[in-house]
């Protein structure tokens, strides 16, 4: 689970880890009110749970409120990667004297945490990553031990320059931990970790927060309800967010052939064979591994709802799941939607012989090979889109 | 031969008496598998059928000789089932249960290898070794008894590859599903290394997906250590990176975990990857000369 920077800087906020002050909008009016209020040149900021926001131009200074509300007027017009702007922040644009990264993640190889630090801060981590990985410091953090001190200490002196500069961000790796352990984070990134003169007016310059990127584990969020308080309706489409309250695993993809499948692995390898024999895919579903005659009939719904989809593919190797169950569900779910699309249904595995027979019963084919499923599908749909 | 479980294994079912768990013991029993006991808290003294219920692994032990442990507990539960399965010294863990938080995973996995025992899972189908022994999920009536390995992070992805080895005459010492999370407790190089030693086995199928480097890991392993031939698969070649594609651990992120660099990789190593799962069956046949 995703959330947006506003809401990932007030997790920072209420751990302590500095950050500017914020103001959230969805109008430019409201923009310029918020820019009049601090009284200084502001950054107009899309809140969008894409990256890429600046490139976008979804990022821009503005001097006056009057053109704080322009840049607002700008930005909330644009879409980054799909989706529409429909908040910006409104923060003091603060002066840069230098740009570091910082982030926490699971490191899936060595089964730890990993802290990940740079002098080159503010670009993208993953192009630095490919290009100069030699910039990056990695720091592993054992998930039962803790955080190592002395270890620390000696990384943090490889970034940064001076004590005072070493204690701040000793302190900050300690609250982001602390964040990550207490919210079962996947990810927390401050990108940029940026050196600022001292807002308060300290000789001292001060490493502040200037973005904010903080993901959870889905599979913990039930733990925690400030965490499913924060969560965002349009981090998913319609159809995704149907397909949840169904209890099925759903991504909208591209394409124009409906799938229907019951497994993770087998629908992103179904996804891929269409692609091999010329299709496109508009979905990946995965029904599960129940026999519920329901969810077959909800996924049916979401897929035929698609105005993309020209023909359906339903792949189904038996297991836990029973091809009897399924083949009531299809016959179900003919009787509530009117489907007027050419489908394909390959059945396998647990209960076959009863599934087909019951498909044959209400006049439809069934596949026993994926390979002839899938070309079969392929064609429909093209005949159909021509 | 068969690596990790044969005909003599001893398995106990912890969640015995739930929907899943229940369900699957007795399919278990029918396909032939040795389950001595079941473990439910609270509930020891019952009965599931002819197996006996326990209300701890320790109590079960007591009684019976226990070599494996298959978990069927929700996602809350889990990781006590899997660190009272440790401390009890069971030394093959098998983790079914899907939707289990990261972080809990990450330290499980410390508390199991520290106690030199192994977890397989979470969020797996379970392992067979086919006229042998099967613990997990799988139907069995699609495997054969045989000589071809099969490593996988999927499980009716994995039935579908079995199934295409079965009818094309290549039968199955060991099949092991590791599972869809981010963070499992066997990975695929430690199981090319098992079936590298197990004289029973003569190729291996890997069945890999987008999201971590394992797959990368293995070919390396491929590489440098194995000599019999190995065959790959990789799905999620049309995912888009950023979606979590079903399992937890299927995702492209920060440019980490794509299918290009897992191909890349298995080439490299001279690993032959299959564009398509019915393809498996002639690459094994070619690499191994029949």
């Amino acid at each position: 689970m995703n959330i947006h920077e506003y809401q990932g800087k007030e997790v920072f906020k209420e751990y302590g880890i500095p950050v500017n002050d914020q103001e959230i909008v969805s109008t430019p009016e409201a923009a310029r009110a918020a820019a009049q209020r601090m009284g200084t040149t502001v950054v107009v900021k899309a809140q969008v749970l894409v990256g890429g926001r600046g490139k976008a131009g979804g990022v821009k200074l503005a001097k006056t409120p009057e053109e704080a509300e322009a840049r607002a007027k700008e930005i909330l017009a644009l879409t980054i990667k799909g989706i529409p702007v429909e908040k910006v922040m409104i923060t003091p644009a603060s002066e840069i004297l230098r740009e570091y990264y910082m982030s926490i993640t699971v490191n899936r190889n060595d089964k730890n945490l990993l802290l990940m630090m740079s002098k080159a801060g503010g670009v993208d981590i993953e192009d630095l990553a490919v290009n100069r990985p030699e910039e990056i410091i990695r720091f592993p953090i054992h998930p039962t031990d803790g955080i190592d001190d002395n270890g620390l200490t000696r990384c943090l002196t490889e970034v940064f320059e001076t004590p005072s500069l070493v204690e701040q961000a000793k302190e900050v790796v300690e609250k982001l931990y602390k964040i990550f352990q207490e919210k079962d984070c996947s990810l927390v990134e401050i990108n940029p970790y940026a050196l600022c003169p001292n807002p308060n007016g300290g000789d001292e310059n001060v490493l502040m927060a200037l973005d904010a990127k903080v993901n959870f584990d889905d599979n913990a969020v039930f733990k925690h309800t400030e965490v499913e308080e924060m969560r965002n309706p349009e981090e998913l489409s319609a159809d995704e967010t149907a397909a949840k309250a169904a209890g099925l695993s759903f991504v909208s993809m591209d394409g124009y052939i409906g799938c229907m499948v019951n497994g993770a692995g087998l629908a992103m390898a179904t996804m891929d064979i269409i692609k091999l024999y010329g299709g496109d895919p508009a979905n990946f579903l995965d029904v599960g591994g129940s026999s519920n005659p329901q969810k077959v009939v909800d996924a049916l719904k979401i897929i035929t709802g698609n105005p993309k989809v020209k023909a359906i593919l339903i792949n189904i190797f038996g297991g836990i799941t029973r091809c009897d169950d399924i083949a009531n569900g299809i016959l179900e779910a003919m009787k509530q939607i009117s489907i007027d699309l050419p489908m394909v249904i390959r059945l396998i595995g647990t209960n076959d012989e009863e599934g087909i027979a019951i498909l044959k019963g209400a006049g439809l084919e069934s596949f026993s090979a994926l390979g002839d499923a899938v070309e079969k599908v392929v064609d429909a749909a093209k005949a159909a889109s021509a | 031969m068969s690596i990790l479980i044969d005909e003599t294994t001893n398995v106990i079912v912890q969640g015995a008496t739930g929907r899943d768990g229940s369900f699957h013991a007795r399919q278990m029993v029918a396909d032939g598998t040795k389950i001595v006991a079941g473990v439910t808290p609270g509930k020891g003294g019952q009965k599931l059928d002819d197996i006996p219920i326990y209300s701890s692994v320790q109590e079960a032990q007591q009684e019976h000789r226990v070599d494996v442990t298959v978990i069927f507990v929700p996602p809350k539960f889990a990781t006590g089932a899997i660190k009272e399965a440790a401390d009890a010294g069971v030394p093959l863990i098998i983790c079914i249960t899907e939707g289990m938080p990261v972080l809990e995973m990450v330290e499980n996995y410390r508390y199991v290898k520290e106690k030199g025992l192994r977890l397989i899972g979470p969020n797996c189908p379970g392992l067979i070794s086919p006229g042998k022994c099967k613990i997990g999920i799988m139907p069995y009536k699609i495997h054969k008894e045989g000589d071809i390995g099969v490593i996988s992070r999927s499980g009716t992805l994995t039935y579908e590859v079995v199934y295409n080895l079965t009818v094309n005459g290549m039968g199955q010492s060991t099949c092991v599903g590791i599972g869809g999370d981010p963070i499992i407790g066997t990975t695929f190089t430690d199981l090319l290394e098992l079936f590298e030693a197990d004289p029973g086995t003569a190729g291996v199928v890997v069945i890999g997906e987008i999201g971590g480097e394992d797959e990368e890991r293995a070919a390396a392993f491929v590489k440098e250590k194995m000599s019999k031939p190995v065959v790959a698969f990789i799905s999620g070649r049309t995912a888009p990176p950023g979606k979590r594609m079903g399992h937890a651990g299927a995702i492209i992120s920060g440019g980490k975990g794509t299918p290009q660099a897992k191909v890349a990789a298995f080439e490299d190593a001279g690993v032959k990857v299959a564009d398509k799962p019915d393809e498996i069956p002639g690459l094994m046949k070619a690499a191994l000369g029949r």
